[in-house]
């Protein structure tokens, strides 16, 4: 186990969410795809903690989770209001800003 | 030895839930996949020396947003049985796509040298939970508290969106109730 070893599985989890992220069309797959793609950068800011020292890694991870959490709530607020003003949450459905 | 064979489990559990969690047709299903991608990123993160963060990462993730993501799921969809769609399109231009971002990423990280100095054996010191602590507090304690104000702002903005507008008294309900009905009957 190495640094760059941690960085491949973070750059492939990352593609794996980008092909989630233009393939899915329902807004809570495309949030769990951006999850996807959050925990894969997580996963470098832990990887560089732990190679190069210092807490500073681990700090920014943890940043990282409450930015992270702020986003989920904020997306599911949208998928909610888009589903009583559309019936379906497709994301193309969400085409103007308001109502 | 050992080391190497739990971190090639781990990865080849993380990848592959996550290629389930973007390839499954039900969404149920996508969100719990989620789940075990975020469990096994836990153990490398318990692997890599940060105990703390793989803790919060299942307490937080798998606890708290994987229980969001099934109730919007749950609470969006008029749904059959147990059976959630979630359509996808453009498979192979997204599959191009995203193979060439990580063949880029791939590429740079094999390309920046230096990046497997220190050898194992002479690692630097791990941070404790006590280090992690005293820098939220210390060093970084601006970014601490300008994250804890975005979250209070995000909370509150969650809030407002998804709260209900339709506010006038007595007419409201019933009007609601009629767009439900028409919208549930065909």
């Amino acid at each position: 186990m190495m640094l760059s070893h941690c960085l491949l599985l973070a750059s492939a989890l990352f593609a794996v969410g980008v092909y989630g992220l233009l393939t899915r069309r329902q807004a809570v797959a495309v949030l769990l795809s951006i999850e996807l793609m959050a925990n894969a950068a997580n996963l470098c800011f832990i990887a560089f903690g732990h190679f190069r020292g210092g807490a500073t890694g681990q700090t920014f991870a943890l940043f990282s989770l409450a930015i992270t959490v702020a986003e989920v709530a904020i997306g599911l607020a949208l998928v909610i209001l888009l589903y009583r003003s559309h019936g379906d949450t497709k994301v193309d459905l969400a085409r103007e800003l308001r109502q | 030895m050992t080391e190497t064979i739990a971190f090639g489990i781990g990865s080849f559990v993380a990848l592959l839930s996550a290629v389930y969690v973007v390839r499954t047709a039900n969404l149920v299903h996508a969100a719990l996949w989620l789940g075990v991608t975020l469990l096994a990123t836990a153990g490398l993160y318990a692997m890599l020396g940060a105990s703390f963060l793989a803790g919060i990462q299942v307490l937080l993730y798998v606890g708290g947003v994987m229980t969001l993501m099934l109730f919007a799921v749950m609470i969006t969809r008029r749904h059959e049985g147990l059976v959630v769609p979630a359509d996808s399109t453009g498979r192979t231009r997204a599959a191009i796509a995203s193979v060439v971002l990580f063949g880029v990423l791939a590429a740079a990280i094999g390309a920046t040298p230096g990046l497997d100095a220190p050898a194992a054996a002479e690692l630097p010191a791990q941070a404790t939970t006590a280090d992690i602590g005293r820098a939220l507090v210390g060093q970084h304690v601006l970014a601490f508290e300008v994250v804890s104000f975005l979250l209070l702002a995000a909370v509150i903005g969650a809030i407002v969106i998804a709260r209900r507008r339709d506010q006038e008294p007595a007419a409201a309900p019933v009007a609601a109730r009629a767009t439900s009905a028409s919208e549930v009957t065909p």
